[in-house]
C-alpha cells in the first residue's frame, strides 16, 4: 500500500521568524487533552498568537491561505508532540522551508507527507524578505530537483536522501514499509537473547 | 581479536531487522512505553489500517501527564483527562497490555516506572512518544523519544525507522563540587554546547564524574540529552547498574540473571571505541547552574551575572534580547536574588527518592518563604511510598511545602498544576520554555531539586552552597 506521491509543494508562503521555535509554542499542552488531532488546528500557536494581539504572521490577512510555512534555526524543537505538526498541517501548511529542523519534528513531519527542506542562510534570508514584501508570490517547493523556486528565483535546498525518496515514492507511511519485512522481525527478537532468555515474572 | 566498539554500535548491530530502501534501518524495538497523550491516536490509526499489537508483550503502560496530582479519584474533574484515561484503559484491555494505572500501586511518570520496575534493561531498544526517552540511556539502553505515528509504527510492528546518529563521547573528568548535583552537570553541558549542540547525534556519557555517579543521577543526566538537541543519551553499563537492576520486579532471576549480566558486559563500550567526535568538561568547573532564559542552554552560575549583550555572537541577539525581555531581566545582571513566585520539585528528570531527599535536606534548615507556592510531586507511587516511609513528606509539610500524588504536574501543566499570569518559577523539570508551565507569561528557572528548595526557603535565587 502506497501514500500520495508527493513531487511538490506549491502556493503562498507565511513566515514566522525567530529561532529555537518548540512544539509547546506551536501548540501549547492544553491543547494535547484530546483522543484526536481533529480540531488542532484552529489553537496553532495559539499563545503567541494572544500575545501579539493581532500582529501574528498567522493571523495577518496578507498569508491567509497560505500553505507553506517559513521558518527560522531548529524549528520544532523541545516536546515530540505530533499535536505540532497536525496542528500546522490542519492549519493549511503542507510544507516547511527553514534554517534547520529538530529531529523529532522533521520525522513526524515526514510521518504526515509533509516535506521539511533547508536554504543556505543568505538564501532563506532573502526569501523572507521577499515574501514578507510581497506575499502574493507563488513559492514552489520542489522536491524532484531539490530547489525552493519564487519570485527572486531557483534556490538549492536540502532534504535528506532518505525522506525525499520515501515522498518522491509514496512510502511515507512507516507502518507499511516496516511490515514489508514479514517474519524477519520475529526472527530478529529471537536472536535477541534478552526476549525469551531472561524473561521473569512482573507484579 | 575483534577491534574495540561502543556499546551503541554494538546495540545497533544487535536490533537492525534490515536496511530500509532509503537508507534507514529497521530497528526491534525491545520495551515500548506508553502514556495517555501521545497514544490514543496510534491505536486509532493501527485500527484503521486493520492491524493487531504485534508484540503486546512489549508494550507497557501508565498515566501521568493529564493526572491531577490533588485527588485521583475517578471520574476526573476534567471531562477531557477522563475522556484520556478511558481510552488509554480500554486500549490497553483490548490489546492486553498491562497497565500500571492509580490502582496498580506502580503509576508514575513513565521514565521514573520503567526503570524502578525493573523494565529498563540495558544493551535495550527503548521507545516512548515522549521526548525525555533518552532518560532510560542511564542503563545503557538506547532510548528514543517518538512521535504519534511512529507509536504506531512500534505498536504494529515492534520496529522504527531510524537513521543513525553520529556518536559523540561526552567526558565529565575529575569530581564535582560540593552542593553540584546531576543536573547541574546536564546543564552546564547544554549550557557549553548549546540546545542545538547534539542534534543528529546520540551521546555517551563517561569519565570519572558519570561513573561516580549512582543510576538516579545517571537519569537526570540522561533525560536532558533531547535539551542538548541530542535524541539519544546514554552510559556504558557497569556494576552500579547491575546492582541497581538486581531483584527489581522485571529483572531477570537466578540463571537468567547470570546470563543476563554477561550478555550487559559484553555489549558495553570496549575501552578505545571509536567514536565521532569527544568533548571533555572538568567536574570541578561546573557551578550549580540555574536558566535564566527560555530554552535550556540559556543558563548560568548562580554565582555568575547573566551574559552581558557584548559576549552574545551578533546572530544570537535577537534570542537573547527576546528572552530577557520575556523573563524581564537585564543582560549583565546577576542571577541569585531574583525573587520566586512558585517552587516545584518533581518531573522525570529530579522527582526521584534520591531528589526529594536532597530537597528535604535543605527544606529542613528552614520555613518556606511567606507567598512562596510549592509543589513536591514524586515520581511514581512507589517513590511516593519510598518517601513516606522515610518520613520525607513530614519534613516538608513540616517546613510548608506542598506534597502532593505522583504525576507529571507542573511539568508540562496539562493537570490543574499550573504557573498564574508572569509567576517566577522555581523548577526541577527540564523546561523553560515560553508557556511550558501552563500560564503563556509564566516564567521558569531550571535548577537541581536542592536548590528549589533553597530558593523556596528564602523566597528568591539562593546559591544551595550556603545552606548546606
Ligand atoms: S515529567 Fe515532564 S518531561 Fe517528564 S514525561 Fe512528564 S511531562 Fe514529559
Amino acid at each position: 500500500m502506497t501514500e500520495k506521491i508527493i513531487e511538490r509543494v506549491a502556493g503562498r508562503a507565511c513566515v514566522v521568524r525567530g529561532s529555537d521555535i518548540d512544539t509547546d509554542r506551536i501548540i501549547p499542552a492544553r491543547f494535547l487533552r484530546c483522543v484526536t488531532f481533529d480540531g488542532l488546528g484552529e489553537h496553532a500557536f495559539e499563545d503567541d498568537r494572544e500575545q501579539a494581539k493581532g500582529d501574528h504572521p498567522l493571523d495577518d490577512e496578507r498569508f491567509e491561505g497560505a500553505c507553506i510555512l517559513i521558518v527560522g534555526e531548529n524549528f520544532g524543537c523541545g516536546s515530540s508532540r505530533e499535536h505540532a505538526p497536525q496542528s500546522l498541517m490542519r492549519f493549511g501548511y503542507h510544507a516547511f522551508v527553514g534554517a534547520s529542523f529538530a529531529e523529532i519534528f522533521a520525522g513526524n513531519c515526514t510521518a504526515l507527507g509533509l516535506p521539511c527542506v533547508t536554504l543556505a542562510e543568505a538564501d532563506l534570508s532573502a526569501l523572507m524578505d521577499s515574501v514578507e514584501m510581497d506575499p502574493e508570490q507563488e513559492v514552489v517547493v520542489d522536491l524532484a530537483s531539490r530547489t525552493v523556486r519564487h519570485r527572486g528565483g531557483s534556490l538549492p535546498a536540502g532534504v535528506r536522501d532518505g525522506t525525499r525518496k520515501a515522498l518522491l515514492e509514496g512510502s511515507w507511511n512507516a507502518t507499511n514499509v516496516l511490515l514489508e519485512a514479514g517474519q524477519e522481525i520475529e526472527a530478529r527478537a529471537r536472536d535477541l537473547p534478552y526476549t525469551e532468555g531472561f524473561r521473569s515474572q512482573g507484579p | 581479536m575483534t577491534s574495540p566498539r561502543s556499546l551503541f554500535d554494538k546495540v545497533w548491530e544487535a536490533h537492525a531487522v534490515r536496511e530500509l530502501p532509503d537508507g534507514q534501518t529497521q530497528l526491534f524495538i525491545g520495551l515500548h512505553l506508553i502514556h495517555e497523550v501521545t497514544s490514543p491516536q496510534a491505536f486509532a490509526m493501527i485500527e484503521e489500517m486493520g492491524l493487531p499489537v504485534r508484540f503486546p508483550g512489549r508494550t507497557f503502560a501508565t498515566v501521568d501527564h493529564i493526572i491531577p496530582t490533588d485527588s485521583q479519584l475517578r471520574p476526573l474533574a476534567d471531562s477531557l483527562a477522563e475522556e484520556m484515561m478511558v481510552a488509554l484503559e480500554t486500549n490497553c484491555r483490548k490489546h492486553g497490555i498491562p497497565l500500571f494505572d492509580t490502582a496498580s500501586g506502580h503509576q508514575g511518570i513513565v521514565h521514573v516506572i520503567g526503570p524502578e520496575l525493573g523494565l529498563t534493561q540495558p544493551a535495550t531498544t527503548v521507545a516512548c512518544g515522549d521526548s525525555h526517552t533518552s532518560t532510560h540511556g542511564a542503563f545503557g539502553a538506547i532510548a528514543f523519544g517518538i512521535g504519534t505515528s511512529q507509536v504506531r509504527d512500534v505498536l504494529a510492528t515492534q520496529c522504527l525507522a531510524m537513521a543513525k546518529p553520529r556518536l559523540r563521547r561526552i567526558e565529565v573528568t575529575g569530581k564535582l563540587g560540593g552542593g553540584v548535583y546531576a543536573k547541574d552537570v546536564i546543564l552546564h553541558v547544554i549550557r557549553q554546547l548549546g540546545v542545538k549542540g547534539g542534534v543528529g547525534h546520540a551521546y555517551e556519557y563517561a569519565g570519572p564524574v558519570i561513573e561516580a555517579m549512582t543510576i538516579e543521577e545517571r537519569l537526570t543526566v540522561c533525560n536532558m540529552s533531547i535539551e542538548g538537541g541530542a535524541r539519544v543519551g546514554y552510559v556504558s553499563p557497569d556494576e552500579t547498574t547491575f546492582d541497581y537492576l538486581k531483584g527489581r520486579t522485571y529483572s531477570p532471576e537466578g540463571a537468567a540473571w547470570t546470563r543476563a549480566v554477561d550478555w550487559w558486559r559484553s555489549m558495553a563500550t570496549d575501552p578505545g571505541a571509536p567514536f565521532d567526535d569527544r568533548v571533555e568538561f572538568a567536574g570541578a568547573d561546573i557551578p550549580p547552574t540555574v536558566t535564566w532564559g527560555i530554552n535550556p542552554g540559556q543558563a548560568t552560575g548562580v554565582d555568575e551575572p547573566l551574559p552581558a549583550l557584548s559576549s552574545v555572537p551578533d546572530d544570537e541577539r535577537p534570542g537573547f534580547t527576546e528572552a530577557l525581555t520575556f523573563m524581564g531581566f537585564q543582560a549583565g545582571q546577576p542571577i541569585a536574588g531574583t525573587p520566586i513566585d512558585v517552587a516545584f520539585i518533581g518531573s522525570c528528570t529530579n522527582g526521584r527518592i534520591s531528589d526529594l531527599r536532597e530537597a528535604a535536606r535543605v527544606a529542613k534548615t528552614g520555613q518556606v518563604a511567606p507567598g512562596v507556592r510549592t509543589l513536591v510531586v514524586p515520581g511514581s507511587q512507589e517513590v511516593a511510598r519510598q518517601a513516606e516511609a522515610e518520613g520525607l513528606d513530614q519534613v516538608f509539610k513540616a517546613a510548608g511545602f506542598d506534597w502532593r500524588e505522583p504525576g507529571c504536574s507542573m511539568c508540562l501543566a496539562m493537570n490543574p498544576d499550573k504557573l498564574v499570569g508572569r509567576e517566577m518559577c522555581a523548577s526541577s523539570s527540564n523546561r523553560n520554555f515560553k508557556g511550558r508551565q501552563g500560564s503563556p507569561t509564566g516564567r521558569t528557572l531550571l535548577m537541581s531539586p536542592a536548590m528549589v528548595a533553597a530558593a523556596a526557603l528564602r523566597g528568591e535565587v539562593t546559591d544551595v552552597r550556603e545552606i548546606l
